[in-house]
């Protein structure tokens, strides 16, 4: 407790502090503040400041102080303490209490409801969101009303004026400012000594680098990985979703379409972000060839490779080129693939040509064959990256 | 009483450790300024502040991990599915938590609102000229908010590890490879290798619930306490001036007010999660890469951005054995870096062109400032078109237009249609301005017919009222261009030569244009210090009252 009371005493303990309570006070007449807040002793060797003449400190006992002028402030007017309307506020008091009290009923409420409405199913929650939500909304609801009211009309309407003062310190404070900064920098010979100086920035460097390096195993280095997917020749096409591999004579309504992956890795997302495939099965004489496309070689970019075909079957990468989003909408009538993302558009029946939308290259192609079960294989990877456009792909 | 001891025991206990008598009485007093638009920036707080509340809930079931586990919860719908743990335990907080889905969806509404005040804020600081000297840092802060804000929502709402999350997590991967050189290493590193991987989602959690709320918390703490020390800035009105703040004292006034507002904010946001759905990721599932639904859409504020991706030409090169992928790279930096880059040069473009570097308090009327208005009305436009391009699938699913045809519109829309409505919104200030030079030199109409000895009818006219007039008269014009000459010289001054000097000169023009009040309520041209207005320049004003009371109460025949 000894540090509550004795006003002054810090400065009659150590002459090295003597000069706080002149810090405080600022010579604008507070001084007493922290004297008189806590005097237990008025008379005592209290207040060795203390000028007879100046207030008591019992006299400042309230934390306030009437009569203040701080650096300029204007003095504020007292502010009323009786409302506008005495007799509107008279009846908005009772709705105010009301606001308050059918608030707390909601909050109660809102303890009630989560104790007796469990959840576990689409029903119940539903319910307990309901009277949770409900309950909530409403308490918070009366509590901004009833405030609101209480401002509006309890309390008297003021407007107090407050001067301003430019930003700008003036140029005696500047220069204050300037002429401590520069002892402090000329005590501290930073200028004066450059080769502390250009050490201690030497030291700094690895500092800034260090965090970048250590940054690096974030992740692997890309590569080419970018450049391949995991299909391999003579792996067969299993349909997404059921696993099941697809024979030609199964897959032969023209117009559908079915997305499949490769056998193994249906599960594996990594994998399957880029070797997820569409095929499409057409009507004999709707696919348009390249004539010059050759098995192996580039897929030539507006024409389905021939040997790459099974029956009118046609499989392309399902990865949009534009962003990488699964290019799923397919529109029978137009042979167009979509992507809903950012709307691409392929033409399915010329080698996935673009024909709309922000991506520029086609579907890549993968080629088919059939195994000697029936079942219908991949006859390599694509022979191009699949997917979104990145710096290293040629 | 026994309160009041104790109240007072308290304060004499802190202010004998804290010394904060004199600092807190200052506080109590301070005075803030009234007006409907201040509230903006309270919503940003609250929903942020709740935001924080939510989401603490929140981390105390989410897992923020991408191992396989199979689903066996209250969902019925996909009960036996492979997803993510993160996305189990998304369902879990919304099936299985009692409160859990009413507070995942205040949290989600509240992310909403937070980016929305955000925007309105901005919109109502940039047109009310708020960003002026000395809040330039401020309104700096702001822009760093917003772009913190959109990467907080993304990650947010990434997080659940959903089909359309996830989508939006693929299209990030794929902007990030776009970038020249160095683009596929930033993806490889963001996500731990190759899409999706394992990596992403505890990442993205790091980041979301400490890193950029951290960031954001600070932010704002500086944001608030610059408004503090700088004095709220006030809109124009009798007795309001540049030098002072009109308006009530925090204590009682605003913290009452305020406290008002945040209930009203956190009802708002319970309403909307009671009553409205908002992502339901139970229905779109978990992520896959292979599945994709139409009618997708991110979040509101990511819509610009999807736009842009939209709408852009398929452009793409390859040089040397690279490729650079403009059709990616452009529209995600460039259309956003015009935006928030325009808006952060934008004050000290506009000092610089105007010579103004004087402090500024007292807003502007919109109208007040044709070019700006104008400037802020196309920037605007510019964000709606790229912003409604993000939605062109439901906009022609809706209006049963073409797809294509909705984005061959915003091709070229986001080019003509800021430059339309930068015309016709300073046509609509200039317009405006007219509007009130008629009323301070005629008056106002009362619908009173007279009849003069003469037989003639004459309607009769009112004087503005003091409120109106202080508002009508409020103006801070520029310095004038000759004050950047070197006067009675016959060279120009340095900061007026050359090419640029000339560019200069052009544009003071242009943003300084404006209808000029009537004589006798003009404000002093060049008024050295600057910071007078009629309003304040008591005796100017006091003479222009009944100068213009004499000129409109008097006949006006037209």
């Amino acid at each position: 407790m000894s540090d509550t009371n004795s006003p002054g005493q810090p400065g009659s303990e150590d002459s090295g502090e003597k000069s706080w309570p002149e810090y405080l006070t600022g010579g604008q007449g507070h001084g007493d503040l922290p004297a008189g807040a806590s005097a237990a002793d008025p008379e005592g060797p209290a207040g060795p400041r203390r000028v007879i003449g100046t207030p008591s400190p019992a006299a400042a006992r309230t934390l306030l102080p009437a009569a203040e002028v701080d650096g300029g402030r204007q003095v504020t007017p007292e502010l009323p303490a009786e409302p506008d309307d005495p007799s509107r506020a008279k009846r908005v008091e009772k709705v105010v209490a009301a606001c308050f009290i059918i608030a707390a009923l909601a909050g109660f409420a809102f303890l009630v409801f989560y104790a007796t409405i469990g959840v576990g199913s689409i029903t119940s929650v539903l319910h307990s969101n309901l009277a949770l939500g409900g309950s909530m909304a409403l308490m918070f609801l009366l509590l901004g009303i009833g405030s609101t009211l209480w401002v509006r009309h309890l309390m008297p309407t003021v407007e107090l004026t407050e001067q301003r003062h430019p930003m700008a310190s003036t140029p005696q404070e500047r220069a204050a400012f300037k002429e401590t900064f520069q002892e402090g920098a000329d005590t501290s010979q930073f200028v004066k000594r450059p080769i502390v100086r250009r050490s201690l920035m030497l030291a700094t460097v690895p500092l800034a680098v260090a965090p970048i390096f250590l940054l690096r195993d974030l992740g692997p280095l890309p590569g080419t990985s970018l450049d391949f997917t995991v299909w391999r020749k003579g792996q067969r096409l299993l349909i997404y979703g059921t696993g099941r591999p697809v024979t030609p004579a199964e897959f032969n309504s023209p117009g559908s379409i079915i997305s499949v992956g490769p056998e193994g890795y249906l599960d594996d997302d990594d994998a399957m972000a880029k070797a997820a495939v569409t095929l499409i099965k057409f009507r004999p004489g709707e696919l348009v060839f390249g004539p010059n496309a050759r098995p192996g070689g580039p897929a030539t970019p507006d024409k389905v490779v021939p040997n790459w075909t099974v029956d009118n079957i046609v499989a392309y990468s399902k990865i949009c080129t534009h962003l990488g989003c699964p290019a799923a909408l397919y529109d029978q009538n137009t042979h167009h693939i979509l992507c809903p993302c950012h709307q691409s558009t392929f033409d399915a029946t010329l080698g996935a040509k673009v024909i709309f939308g922000p991506a520029t290259r086609p579907l890549p192609q993968l080629p088919i064959g059939v195994d000697s079960q029936g079942y219908l294989i991949a006859l390599g990877d694509f022979n191009e990256p699949v997917g979104p456009s990145f710096w290293e792909r040629s | 009483m026994s309160v009041e001891r104790a109240l007072e025991g308290t304060g004499v206990w802190l202010d004998d450790r804290l010394h904060g008598a004199r600092g807190v009485r200052v506080l109590l007093r301070k005075v803030f300024p009234d007006h409907w638009s201040f509230l903006l920036g309270e919503i940003i707080l609250y929903s942020f502040i709740i935001l924080l509340l939510t989401g603490t809930f929140l981390t105390l079931w989410f897992q923020p991990s991408m191992t396989d586990v199979i689903y066996h919860g209250s969902y019925i719908p996909l009960r036996g599915l492979r997803m993510s743990e993160a996305y189990a335990s998304t369902l879990n907080i919304s099936f299985d938590v009692r409160g859990g889905l009413l507070i995942r969806q205040i949290h989600h509404w509240a992310a909403d609102l937070f980016m929305a005040a955000i925007m309105a804020h901005m919109i109502r600081v940039f047109f009310t000229g708020a960003y002026r000297k000395p809040r330039e840092i401020n309104w700096l802060i702001g822009i760093v908010l917003f772009t913190l804000g959109m990467f907080e929502g993304l990650f947010g709402y990434s997080l659940p590890d959903d089909l359309l999350s996830g989508a939006g997590l693929r299209i990030t991967e794929g902007i990030l490879q776009s970038f020249p050189i160095v683009g596929t290493y930033l993806a490889f590193f963001l996500f731990g290798g190759p899409f999706p991987g394992h990596d992403i989602i505890p990442r993205m959690y790091i980041l979301h619930v400490l890193v950029i709320p951290g960031l954001i918390l600070a932010l704002v703490t500086v944001h608030l306490f610059l408004m503090f020390h700088q004095k709220h800035t006030q809109m124009p009105g009798k007795g309001r001036t540049n030098e002072n703040v009109v308006g009530a004292p925090m204590y009682p006034y605003f913290m009452a007010k305020t406290g008002a507002f945040f209930f009203f904010t956190f009802a708002a946001l319970a309403l909307a999660a009671t009553f409205t759905q908002i992502n339901p990721i139970w229905l779109y599932g978990p992520y896959n890469p292979v599945a994709m639904s139409a009618d997708s859409q991110p979040d509101f504020y990511m819509g610009a951005l999807e736009g842009a991706l939209r709408l852009f030409p398929a452009w793409q090169w390859v040089f040397f054995g690279h490729t650079f992928a403009f059709n990616v790279f452009v529209p995600a930096l460039l259309p956003l870096g015009i935006v928030f880059g325009g808006a952060a040069a934008w004050p000290f473009l506009e000092q610089w062109i105007t010579g103004d570097r004087r402090e500024h308090h007292l807003n502007d009327r919109p109208r007040n400032a044709p070019t700006r208005t104008a400037l802020g009305i196309a920037m605007i436009t510019f964000y709606g078109v790229l912003w409604a391009e993000g939605a062109n699938d439901i906009i022609a699913d809706h209006l049963n237009i073409s797809l294509y045809l909705t984005t061959w519109i915003a091709r070229f829309a986001w080019l003509i249609a800021p430059i339309l409505a930068y015309i016709i919104t300073k046509r609509i200030c200039l317009g405006l301005q007219r509007k009130d030079r008629h009323l301070l030199e005629h008056g106002v109409e009362t619908g009173i017919i007279r009849q003069l000895p003469g037989g003639e009818f004459v309607e009769e006219t009112r004087p503005v009222d003091e409120e109106a007039l202080a508002v009508l008269t409020s103006r801070s014009e520029p310095p004038p261009l000759r004050a950047l000459e070197i006067p009675e010289a016959e060279v120009p001054a340095p900061g007026m030569r050359g090419s640029l000097g000339k560019v200069r000169e052009r544009l003071y023009n242009v943003v300084t244009e404006s209808i000029p009040l009537p004589d006798g309520h003009a404000n002093g041209h060049g008024n050295g210090h600057g910071n007078g207005h009629a309003i304040e320049s008591d005796g100017h004003g006091q003479e222009s009252l009944p100068a213009g009371a004499d000129q409109s109460g008097g006949t006006d025949q037209h």
